[in-house]
């Protein structure tokens, strides 16, 4: 009855009070809206604005993988109409030329657009700052300057492919690539260009992982992603020089005609090799080091135990690193190279493999005693170990000298680097996202169909890739638009395999875009992980990460940190009691809770998980 | 042939390929062993330790020091070991014996050519004796090529302006197949090329008589060249482009030049165009570089140009009865099908 006006009701309890700035619906990913008066452009340029221009890392993240998942799409569907005209031999729909142009876009856009930079630019860009107890990386702009170098690089190398492609092949080989008519000067700049992204994004990281460790976070207690991305920096430091200073010799000599590549202006074409492996030998360690990470975390993650072995796995991803700048040889046993180099890279290429085989035992070691949850990361890490395994012994094959003068520019080396590069780096990149993005976007996959993209895509893999190992021992070389019908049946299955492959594929972006609408909100921590992204901050996370800086005060993957409910201790940390919280639940993932994340002083100090009902 | 080879590796047609063969099955089954051992324990600790509750708290386990030495000491020696018989079989299979017969071989887009030590050539067939060391030396004339014989488990890049060799020894007398296995451009899927390997005796009367076909008509002489020569590379009969123009369709036409010129496609003009063929370019073609062809005989020229015409209809009887006569009566030269490749014997340009 009553029609006196009252003030407005308060949703809010009023003995919850957030710091300004600090309200539950507020994360980065939205910009306060404008007036329901501010219509048309005007509504949504400064959203528009605000993440141009943003210098957050975890925008930036953001940006990056936006990016470079359409690249990953783009060449993708590019290598299913590759599969396709391999069908059958003979022209089916596709001239040879085309087909040239075609699979060299593939590799192209591959390897330099999508796996250099995506999982550190994407996932690494997202989780180390945080992972780190930072606020941001060291050199925000820089972070920010390197996303437009790259996106710049990008935007050359597709003005290379539309205007008349490229048939050279990934490898830029000479002669063959100061002969052609093709867009090669253009790529060859895109490629220098972004390789600057590439660099910077190195800096960023190292000085990020010297100077801004929160306190407590001793190098011992670096989380293993972060290990990997560190090792990653100094090769991308160290390597991608090499290769803009190919390119620019290229072009030099294409554009001067200064013979430095071609034969024909007294120049070495087995030196523009030695050249281009000296990067691209290192760039495959810098394509498949933060996957080592990524898979690091989720076996931890998805086990409930210490990752087995942490220092041995640290020390080896940084081993790796340094190895593979010796190992690039082993590309040209049969180029011309003098057999002694030869011999020595070999003995150096059998070396590289053992910390490698030291970190799948690991991996397969954590799972013991420990809680295997098998969650779509869980599943992504697995056939990751079972993938790579594959990938990294074929290499051994593939090592020995004797054995690669058959298997060389085969069709077994193309099964071999895509089992490493798609089945290691892919894989353990979609297990890394499914994992991160609740984290990233506060919203949680549907799991059924994560699942059932991850046996989709391990069967299409294998199908698509095994057979290949098969075709290439048996002597079909790599690059051939037509082939004898003695390699029809297998080709064949292997084309029906990429189909699968492109489903699984097709399953994660439905998925990746129907949870950003459909999702149930995510918890603070759904997978019970110890790391400071998970345990310190909401999903997803505030603009600044942390309202304080965390303390830590026990390892990465101390899961018996979050489970100490024993009641001892006072709950600071300051007795020895290591952050353990009297009481504290278990990390139960309860997609039922979540939405806006409410901060409590608890969640900053580190003594509580954020998002729990006793919050 | 009785080897059919395995479900991994093709036949083993050389001496050395068993050596290469043992070191890939070693690794194979090794290979094996490790995987199943890797996967084994993935499945098994997965299901035995799945989490049948989030409040699950896995046991502490401990690092075992030992343990995780030995993950680096055995897989080292096994590596090692790998190293030294990779290394071993490259250098056993990778130097040639002393009394090897050398062939030069050149790479060029997108064909093989062979010449022999008594300086006859082939292209597109390598004629070797059984049972004899051979030793290839090898270049290219513009990008990379290599030379790979599955069969024989030889492989090696053709450089230009460089020789590089490898040797291999035919146990069988039979037909091998060889691919280029460096990316060169449009045909690079189709560079093949046939190692033929004959008996001591058939070889040195191949060496003497250089091909044969003496005894063919010209149009089945050309059809035997077309493929040969690898004209099939670049040329197709049945009227469809590759990189060159095709075969079917184009006797007896006008074909306009690059440099604005044209001429009416007849035996002269396709002389011309086998053994200059940068003179004239028809149009549309100006980046496909054809190698020339200085070295066929007269014969073989009335050969090819009699097949153009066959396919396109073109060759009767009564050429066929003129050809056979020329080639009884008079030397090979004064074919009247077949006026001599004389760079002088331009073409007429159009007005």
């Amino acid at each position: 009855m009553s029609t006196v006006a009252t003030a407005p009701v308060r949703t809010e309890p009023a003995t919850r009070a957030y710091p300004p700035g600090h309200e539950p619906v507020h994360h980065y990913l939205l910009e306060p809206g404008p007036g329901p008066d501010v219509r048309g452009f005007a509504r949504v340029w400064p959203t528009i604005k605000a993440w141009a221009t943003t210098v957050d890392h975890k925008r930036i993240g953001v940006m990056y993988l936006f990016t470079v998942s359409l690249f990953f799409a783009v060449a993708g569907i590019a290598a299913l109409g590759v599969r396709a005209e391999l069908m059958n031999p003979g022209s089916d729909f596709l001239t040879a030329d085309q087909y040239n142009r075609l699979f060299t876009f593939h590799g192209v856009v591959m390897v330099f657009l999508f796996i250099v930079p995506s999982i550190p630019a994407s996932l690494g860009n997202f989780a180390l700052p945080i992972q780190l107890g930072a606020k941001d990386v060291a050199f925000p702009k820089l972070n920010l300057a390197s996303y437009y170098i790259f996106l710049a690089g990008a935007s050359i190398a597709l003005y290379a492919i539309f205007t008349g492609g490229i048939d050279t092949g990934w490898t830029f080989y000479t002669p063959y690539s100061d002969t052609t008519n093709t867009a090669v000067l253009p790529m060859t700049l895109a490629v220098f260009v972004a390789g600057f992204a590439s660099i910077l994004t190195g800096i960023n990281f190292i000085v990020t992982i010297h100077k801004m460790r929160a306190p407590g976070l001793t190098w011992n207690r670096l989380p293993l992603f972060i290990w990997a991305l560190y090792a990653v920096s100094i090769v991308q430091i160290l390597a991608t020089p090499v290769i803009g200073i190919t390119m620019l010799l290229l072009a030099m000599e294409r554009f001067l005609n200064i013979g430095i590549f071609d034969p024909a202006l007294g120049g070495d074409p087995v030196l523009f090799q030695h050249f281009f492996w000296f990067y691209s030998h290192p760039a495959v360690y810098i394509m498949i080091l933060p996957a080592f990470g990524v898979i690091s975390e989720l076996m931890g993650v998805f086990s409930r135990q210490k990752v087995f072995g942490y220092r041995a796995i640290a020390l080896s991803s940084v081993a790796i690193a340094m190895l593979g700048f010796f190992v690039w040889g082993h590309h040209m046993f049969v180029s011309g190279q003098s057999p002694l180099s030869s011999i020595v890279f070999s003995v150096i290429t059998f070396l590289i493999g053992v910390p490698s085989g030291i970190k799948v035992l690991n991996w397969v070691a954590t799972m013991y005693k420990g809680s295997v949850w098998l969650a779509t990361p869980m599943l992504y890490a697995l056939a990751f170990l079972f993938l790579f395994t594959i990938g990294g012994l074929t290499g051994i094959m593939v090592g020995a000298i004797g054995v690669d003068i058959h298997l060389h520019d085969t069709y077994f080396i193309v099964a071999h680097f895509h089992y490493v590069m798609m089945g290691g780096t892919v894989f353990a990149m979609i297990g890394g996202l499914f994992y991160w993005w609740p984290k990233m976007f506060g919203k949680m996959m549907s799991e059924r169909w994560g699942r059932i993209s991850a046996v989709v895509a391990f069967f299409g893999f294998n199908m698509t890739f095994f057979t290949q190992f098969v075709l290439g021992s048996q002597g079909m070389p790599r690059r051939y638009f037509t082939y004898l019908d003695q390699y029809h049946d297998l080709h064949m299955v292997s084309t029906v395999g990429s189909w699968f492959l492109g489903l699984g594929l097709l399953m994660v972006l439905g998925n990746m875009i129907w949870s950003l609408f459909r999702g149930k909100p995510a918890p603070g921590n759904p997978w019970g992980a110890a790391t400071l992204e998970w345990t310190h901050t909401t999903s997803p996370p505030d603009h600044h990460n942390f309202h304080r800086t965390p303390l830590v005060t026990h390892g990465p993957y101390d899961y018996d940190a979050l489970f100490a409910g024993d009641g001892s201790g006072d709950g600071t940390g300051g007795d020895g009691s290591a952050g353990r919280v009297p009481g504290m639940p278990a990390p139960v993932p309860n997609p039922e809770q979540g939405g806006p994340q409410e901060m409590h002083k608890s969640v900053d100090l580190g003594l509580a998980q954020p998002k729990s009902k006793h919050d | 042939m009785e080897d059919k080879g395995t479900f991994w590796l093709p036949p083993q047609a050389s001496t050395t390929a068993h050596e290469i063969d043992a070191l890939f099955n070693f690794i194979l089954w090794a290979s094996v062993v490790v995987m199943a051992g890797v996967t084994f324990y993935m499945v098994y600790y997965a299901w035995k330790y799945r989490r049948r509750s989030h409040a699950d708290r896995p046991v502490e386990v401990h690092p075992s020091k030992w343990l995780e030495l030995s993950w680096v000491i055995i897989p080292s020696l096994l590596v090692l070991v790998v190293f030294f018989w990779g290394f071993q079989t490259f250098v056993s299979a990778g130097i040639a014996p002393d009394n090897s017969y050398e062939i030069r071989v050149v790479g060029k887009k997108w064909l093989w050519e062979f010449e022999y030590p008594n300086g006859s050539t082939s292209v597109g067939d390598l004629y070797v004796p059984v049972g004899e060391p051979v030793q290839l030396v090898m270049t290219s004339t513009d990008v990379l090529h290599s030379f790979y014989i599955p069969s024989f488990r030889v492989k090696h890049d053709a450089v230009p302006n460089r020789y590089t060799t490898v040797w291999f020894e035919v146990k069988e007398a039979g037909e091998y197949q060889v691919f280029c296995t460096e990316y060169c451009g449009t045909s690079h899927s189709e560079m093949y090329a046939k190692v033929i390997a004959v008996d001591r005796g058939t070889f040195n009367e191949w060496l003497q008589t250089g091909g044969g076909g003496d005894d063919l008509p010209l149009p089945r002489l050309g059809e035997q060249l077309y493929t040969q020569q690898a004209c099939n590379a670049c040329h197709s009969i049945d009227g469809s482009a590759k990189v060159g123009p095709s075969w079917l369709g184009t006797w007896g036409e006008v074909r306009p030049f690059a440099d604005g010129g044209s001429a009416v496609m007849d035996a002269n003009y396709t002389v011309e165009s086998i053994v200059a063929p940068q003179a004239h370019i028809v149009q549309g073609y100006e980046n496909a570089a054809m190698p020339a062809y200085p070295n066929l005989t007269e014969r073989q020229l009335a050969g090819i140009v009699a097949y153009i015409r066959e396919i396109n209809g073109d060759w009767s009887d009564e050429d066929a009865a003129a050809a056979a006569a020329s080639d009884s009566t008079a030397a090979p030269a004064d074919s009247a099908a077949v006026p001599a490749a004389d760079p002088a014997a331009e073409p007429v340009p159009a007005e």
